[in-house]
């Protein structure tokens, strides 16, 4: 097992080797450059050409690339254009939020997710079978970002029963020690604080938890209808187990495993940066931190945030390799 | 043969699939049969003849929705159908255990040989996880599953297939149940291993008193395990008779066509087997006379019209049973083939050291 978890994680430097040259390049080839961007509009060239020298933008590609390589593997990314600040501790500040959200989002989606798909596989053809289906449909269909409109314009501005914008109520003096507003308050005791920022994940975890949500239904259901027709369910039948235990422990069990792939993967994804949906909601995370950044054409915060998140992501999915070990024999490591 | 009175009674059980916009279909029509203590049956037929059919009804294994049971069936007097899906929980895996045809999918991939074993006996016994678990060590020990101690960890896929099928088997004798089915126990599995399982099930099923349903379509268990055989055929039985009867005599034609398609070891070089021709979809349906008229090489045209009752064999009394208006007569099977030249053949290598001669 630790040999599979060492050699995947000796699989990550090829990966973000390859990934480092594919950002660098491609913000080398955008327009303007960030001398342009920092400057403004109306620099004069050699005000630009005196900022390249001053950041090393006049040096051969390779030797821009190589200095970028040596200080990233010290996680030093540079600093942003726009705010002066260490892209790592921006990064810091940031990726806890984004965290926060994508936990509520998929607890949401779990939560809801699997007792829905198992009802509407038990009662297949009826209902709730069908409005889970066409539920579903609608829940991948509908753009994340009219949703999450949708969903502030309703429930935040028309209704007011929740906010619609934010990380926690501006209001709140909380004390910061991880960055996780939630955890923060109830470390610190400052409950009020913990649960406005509790409060502040609802329609953004909402609107973000829905494309996963429906992923979600969908691949219990039809898993579960796959499950219940097989010979040890039967067998566990035949054995005269109480009705209780063969759903818990020889169907659900079972019909899991393909949903704990799809689990990971949306995870991974969130975690990336939910651009539009933190965007719409102005919710200080990594994506609305990326949106700034493409907007500023702030290339050291791109390509830090671009790089660390390709880290987590691999490392996401790692972590659902070996649960998928655990959960399944027939997959398991030596 | 014992005379106690039966552990199981099936009585014109019947079982209907219907699907909506589909004409029903008739899997299995009034099918009768006992099971003594200690006393082994076959259900002999192929593929589609409603013998893996009647063995789930009587489990109550049917699924519950677009499926009509009717009939009678008794375990120990009690009557099974309509009977509560609790109550039919209770008995199963206590009082009536089954073994299935595909030992690797109808264990569980997911859980260990242990946990799949101990979970009859936590469920039916008054046992806690510990005593279970020795139990369960005992329990495979039995079935003959060497370091059953080190097994009980494993999954179903690091065991052979020969283990898998000796698992289910202790899984199933696990509360030592009245009645046992065994549904193609043997079929997925090698022949050597088919020769051992059966010997298995015969040393501690019927050394128990526990009565044995066998189905197969394998003549070589029959001549190797069973005391009666019922010859199935499109969901009714058409021949019943004891095991050395109906292999040295046989009437009915279907079942005359079964012992000749059997291959034989004695047979000379490039002798040919004799299929039976046709299919078993080549059907008539009962009601329009025998269903297997249009494959019988002795059907007239009396075959054809009403159904054929099942009687009691007017040649060879009350312990026959035959439904054929035209059966075959013992010198036509005869032709150099001694009954128990059949049986032997047909155990051929499959019952090698499963069916001992006189048993």
């Amino acid at each position: 097992m630790l040999r599979f978890i060492i050699r995947r994680l000796l699989q990550l430097i090829p990966i973000l080797l390859g990934l480092s040259v594919l950002l660098f390049a491609w913000l080398r080839a955008l327009p303007g450059g960030p001398a342009q961007a920092a400057l403004g509009e109306r620099a004069t060239a050699e005000d630009i050409a005196r900022y390249n020298e001053l950041f090393g933008l006049d040096q051969p590609l390779y030797v821009q690339y190589l200095r970028f390589l040596g200080r990233a593997v010290q996680l030093d990314f540079g600093t942003s254009n726009r705010t002066g600040r260490a892209v790592t501790t921006e990064f810091l500040e940031r990726f806890p939020g984004t965290i926060e959200l994508t936990l509520f989002a998929m607890v949401f989606a779990i939560g809801v997710g699997i007792p829905l798909g198992y009802l509407a596989a038990r009662r297949y053809g009826g209902f709730l079978d069908s409005s889970s289906v066409i539920g579903s449909l609608l829940g991948v269909s509908i753009p994340v970002f009219f949703l999450a409109y949708l969903m502030r314009l309703v429930f935040a501005v028309e209704l007011g029963w929740l906010p619609g914008s934010g990380r926690q109520e501006v209001r709140i003096d909380a004390t910061r020690i991880t960055n996780f507003y939630v955890l923060d308050g109830l470390m610190t005791r400052e409950w009020d604080a913990a649960w406005s920022a509790f409060v502040h994940l609802i329609l953004p975890g909402i609107a973000l938890g829905t494309i996963p949500l429906a992923i979600i239904v969908r691949i219990t259901r039809a898993s579960v209808l796959d499950v219940v027709n097989e010979d040890y369910v039967r067998t566990a039948n035949a054995k005269g187990l109480a009705t209780a235990t063969v759903r818990r422990r020889h169907i659900i069990r079972n019909a899991l495993l393909p949903v704990s792939t799809t689990i990971g993967l949306q995870t991974g994804l969130l975690l990336s940066g939910a651009v539009l949906t933190e965007t719409v909601f102005a919710f200080g995370g990594v994506g609305s931190a990326l949106r700034d950044a493409i907007t500023n054409r702030d290339f050291p915060v791109l390509q830090g945030f671009i790089l660390m998140l390709a880290v987590v992501y691999v490392v996401v999915n790692l972590l659902v390799d070996i649960s998928y070990g655990l959960l399944d024999p027939r997959v398991r490591v030596r | 043969m014992p005379t106690s009175a039966p552990v199981l009674e099936v009585e014109d059980l019947a079982v209907t699939f219907s699907r909506k916009g589909e004409t029903p279909t008739r899997a299995v029509d009034g099918v009768s049969f006992s099971v003594a203590p200690g006393e082994t049956i076959g259900l002999v037929g192929e593929s589609g003849c409603g013998k893996s059919v009647t063995s789930l009804a009587v489990m109550g294994l049917l699924p519950p929705r677009g499926v009509r049971v009717s009939g009678s069936v008794r375990l120990d007097g009690q009557e099974l159908i309509g009977a509560s899906d609790r109550m039919l929980r209770r008995l199963r895996g206590a009082d009536m255990a089954m073994v299935f045809q595909d030992p690797l999918s109808s264990l569980n991939p997911t859980l260990a040989i242990g946990t799949q074993v101990t979970e009859v006996l936590l469920e039916h016994r008054d046992l806690d996880r510990k005593q279970a678990s020795a139990e369960a060590v005992d329990l495979l020990d039995r079935v003959g599953i060497p370091d059953p101690g080190r097994r009980l960890k494993e999954y179903p896929h690091q065991l052979s297939g020969g283990m898998r099928q000796r698992a289910l088997i202790a899984m199933a004798l696990a509360c030592s149940p009245r009645l046992l089915i065994a549904d193609e126990p043997t079929t997925a599995l090698d022949v050597t291993i088919q020769a051992q399982i059966l010997e298995l099930l015969r040393e501690l099923v019927v050394g128990s008193g526990t009565a044995l349903v066998m189905i197969t379509h394998d003549l070589g268990v029959v001549a190797g395990l069973c005391d009666r055989v019922h010859v199935m055929y499109a969901g009714k039985i058409i021949e019943s008779a004891e095991r050395h009867e109906l292999f040295a005599r046989p009437r009915h034609p279907y079942t005359g066509g079964l012992l000749h398609s059997v291959p034989r070891l004695d047979a000379g070089r490039g002798a040919r087997l004799t299929p039976i021709r046709g299919s078993a979809r080549d059907t008539i349906p009962w009601s329009q006379g025998c269903a297997f008229a249009p494959r019988c090489d002795n059907a007239e045209d009396d075959c054809l019209g009403d159904t054929v009752p099942l009687e009691v064999d007017p040649a060879y009394g009350t312990d026959r049973e035959l439904r054929c208006r035209h059966p075959l007569q013992p010198a036509r099977v005869g032709a150099g083939t001694s009954g128990a030249g059949v049986a032997r053949a047909a155990t051929g290598g499959s019952g090698a050291t499963a069916s001992g001669p006189g048993r």
